[in-house]
């Protein structure tokens, strides 16, 4: 009695999936025919009905996003597609691009339909040589069966291995040519976003999802999720499991239902801690097993649905060594355009490295989580609210742990246990 | 030397994509990668001119960008995934491992210039970890001697195929023209998926059966 509901990776198992044949074998391109016999304002209420929402993390509905377009202003309007997937954990849009690019091409046909826009950019992260070549492949026989071309652009743009660029303004100014750093709103990007025209800014697996609801119809879509969050998504598992990988399934679905679904936590270990949806999400304990995956159900538990990356840490991992690593990354990746994230990351990884090296005090663990009181809320982005999750939320679960660095003069765990491949090299 | 004819309509082809040119400068920053290796002072200032801004706007974007290097790096960059998820399952033991057996740190380029070393940040493929990237393709399920034999067979100019990639690994300049857009015709090789990206699909085709 499986929950899973294999949509978007549905024929990800035949061996030429990624092909124009293999895509029109099963339907592909039927949709997009649909959609342009449609009134644009219908294919978007069509979605608004759907009830699909945002899959890249913030969960907003994708009908209203589009529908915020201004119609008969006579100026070009922009779909730019977000497929820079690079929050730690995420790893749903690189496999559904590799497997199966087309369908991300025909979302573009339709949502640009639905916008009214002439040109659609997709801009994917630089750091996937073959998701590259599979997606400039796709477009590139698209145009040659007559699906892109007349009157309709669809442009791949080769991102270069900053972070930042996943958050729509700061991938505008990259886009444009400039430095990756996020831009002030209003006015958002459906006013002025791309060359500061009317822009609509979506997630790889948000316009993949669009060519099944056209074809299916939005009562289908509908049929699956919870109240108000519907549909399938991927929910991506990774760590210490015994068998990590994607999952298609209505939203509402728990972790302790994937888990069963991955033959659990790897043998002989427990759960301890684990992420909803990437590094920017509050950790989870095991007492959160039964928290339904919908964007409602995760936020009323204190953290964000995100990207559904679930990364689960059994009880071998050191959560400070966790949360350190990842404000490395936060520190990293700052753009360096506001000071709370630029000089917050900075200090954050300071405090917690000498936690880590059982070099701090006590009083360190409050200058923690009064830096992060100064740096969420009030960065120019979420990159730098992101960069506070952790901190906060492992301190919440696992002060005594930061406290036994402490009591111990440095951390009280074999890192050699937490990997795959313990003994093997030690 | 300076850029061919050939190489100068490339270029102009790539600007062509964009309704304004200047849009232009990221894959014709990888174009330059894929010519010299790394992003030359001619390379900026050929783009520069093409794009009619200043040298110090094309730097400015260069630096910004990781993925960008100032300085020659090997015909195979390999980059070991130590963010937290494939540091904490073995991440860090193989980046520490190739540190020690190239003789190089992090950012180093072994002498024979074959090989360079690079600690990277997630890239997408968590249910492989522990990963590791070459040429910016993806090598799963890593351990510190498969990470060992890849770069010992690079080295010796004989680099095993990527997990899910082309049938062969290309060298660094070769990845770096797929990257500015030019079509290689090696889309079609490889896998189409890896085990686990099928994982849910196969149990529920067996009705949820392991």
């Amino acid at each position: 009695m499986t929950k899973l509901t294999p949509v978007l990776s549905a024929h990800w198992d035949e061996k030429d999936s990624f092909t124009i044949q293999a895509y029109k074998r099963h339907g592909g391109y039927k949709a997009s025919e649909k959609a342009l016999a449609m009134d644009p304002d219908a294919v978007i209420q069509l979605i608004k009905d759907s009830g699909l929402r945002g899959r890249g993390g913030a969960g907003f509905p994708t009908g209203m996003k589009w529908g915020f377009i201004p119609q008969g202003d006579d100026k070009d309007h922009y779909l730019v597609v977000n497929a820079d997937e690079s929050e730690p954990g995420t790893c749903k849009d690189m496999p559904l691009l590799m497997a199966n690019p087309h369908v991300l091409v025909e979302g573009c046909i339709i949502a640009s339909h639905a916008i009214r826009a002439k040109r659609a950019f997709i801009y994917i992260r630089g750091e996937v040589t073959h998701v590259v070549r599979r997606l400039n492949q796709a477009i590139e026989d698209a145009y040659k069966a007559g699906h892109l071309g007349n009157g309709f652009d669809l442009v791949l743009h080769v991102g270069a291995g900053a972070y930042i660029c996943g958050e729509e303004t700061a991938l505008l100014d990259s886009l444009e040519g400039f430095r990756g750093q996020p831009r002030l709103r209003p006015p958002f990007p459906a006013i002025a976003g791309l060359y500061a025209r009317p822009t609509v800014v979506n997630n790889v697996e948000s316009i993949a999802s669009v060519p099944a609801i056209i074809a299916n119809g939005a009562e289908w879509y509908q049929s699956m999720g919870t109240e108000k969050s519907k549909g399938a998504t991927l929910y991506s598992l990774s760590g210490h499991v015994k068998n990590p990988g994607q999952f298609e399934a209505p939203l509402g679905i728990t972790l302790r239902e994937i888990l069963e679904l991955a033959g659990g936590v790897r043998s002989g270990h427990k759960l301890k801690f684990w992420t909803p949806g990437g590094s920017s999400t509050p950790i989870f304990t095991d007492a959160h097993l039964d928290t339904p995956l919908d964007y409602e159900g995760v936020s009323a538990a204190g953290s964000m649905l995100g990207t559904k990356a679930l990364q689960i840490f059994d009880e071998t991992t050191c959560v400070v060594r966790a949360v350190l690593r990842w404000t490395e990354f936060y520190k990293h990746e700052s753009c360096g355009k506001c000071t709370p994230c630029r000089e917050g990351t900075w200090w954050l990884v300071q405090i917690l490295r000498d936690l880590e090296d059982g070099r701090g005090t006590e009083a360190d663990l409050e200058k923690l989580l009064d830096l992060c009181d100064n740096i969420m809320g009030r960065s120019f982005c979420a990159l730098g609210d992101g960069a506070t999750s952790p901190i906060t939320s492992s301190i919440k679960h696992f002060r005594d742990e930061y406290i036994a660095h402490l009591t111990n003069g440095g951390c009280p765990f074999d890192s050699a246990k937490s990997t795959l491949f313990e003994g093997a090299n030690a | 030397m300076p850029y061919s004819q050939d190489e100068l309509a490339t270029m102009n082809s790539i600007i062509e994509r964009y309704p304004r040119s200047r849009s232009a400068i990221m894959p014709l920053l990888h174009f330059v990668q894929s010519r010299a290796g790394y992003v030359t002072n001619e390379g900026i200032e050929t783009i520069a001119k093409l794009l009619t801004i200043e040298t110090a706007e094309v730097s400015a974007v260069a630096t910004f960008y990781t993925q960008y290097k100032r300085k020659p790096v090997g015909e195979y960059h390999v980059g070991v995934c130590t963010n937290t998820l494939c540091a904490v399952m073995g991440g860090d033991a193989i980046f520490s491992a190739l540190k020690d057996h190239l003789g190089v740190e992090n950012d180093g380029v072994t002498a024979d210039g074959k090989v360079s070393l690079e600690h990277i940040e997630c890239n997408a493929a968590c249910d492989y970890a522990p990963v590791v990237m070459a040429n910016w393709e993806f090598y799963d399920n890593q351990t510190v001697e498969s990470a060992k034999s890849l770069v010992d067979a690079a080295r010796a100019g004989n680099p095993p195929a990527p997990t899910r990639g082309p049938n062969k690994l290309v060298t660094w300049k070769e990845a770096s023209a797929v990257l500015a857009g030019i079509n290689d015709g090696l889309a079609n090789e490889g896998v189409q998926a890896g085990e686990p990206s099928l994982l849910g699909l196969k149990l529920s085709k067996n009705g949820g059966a392991k």
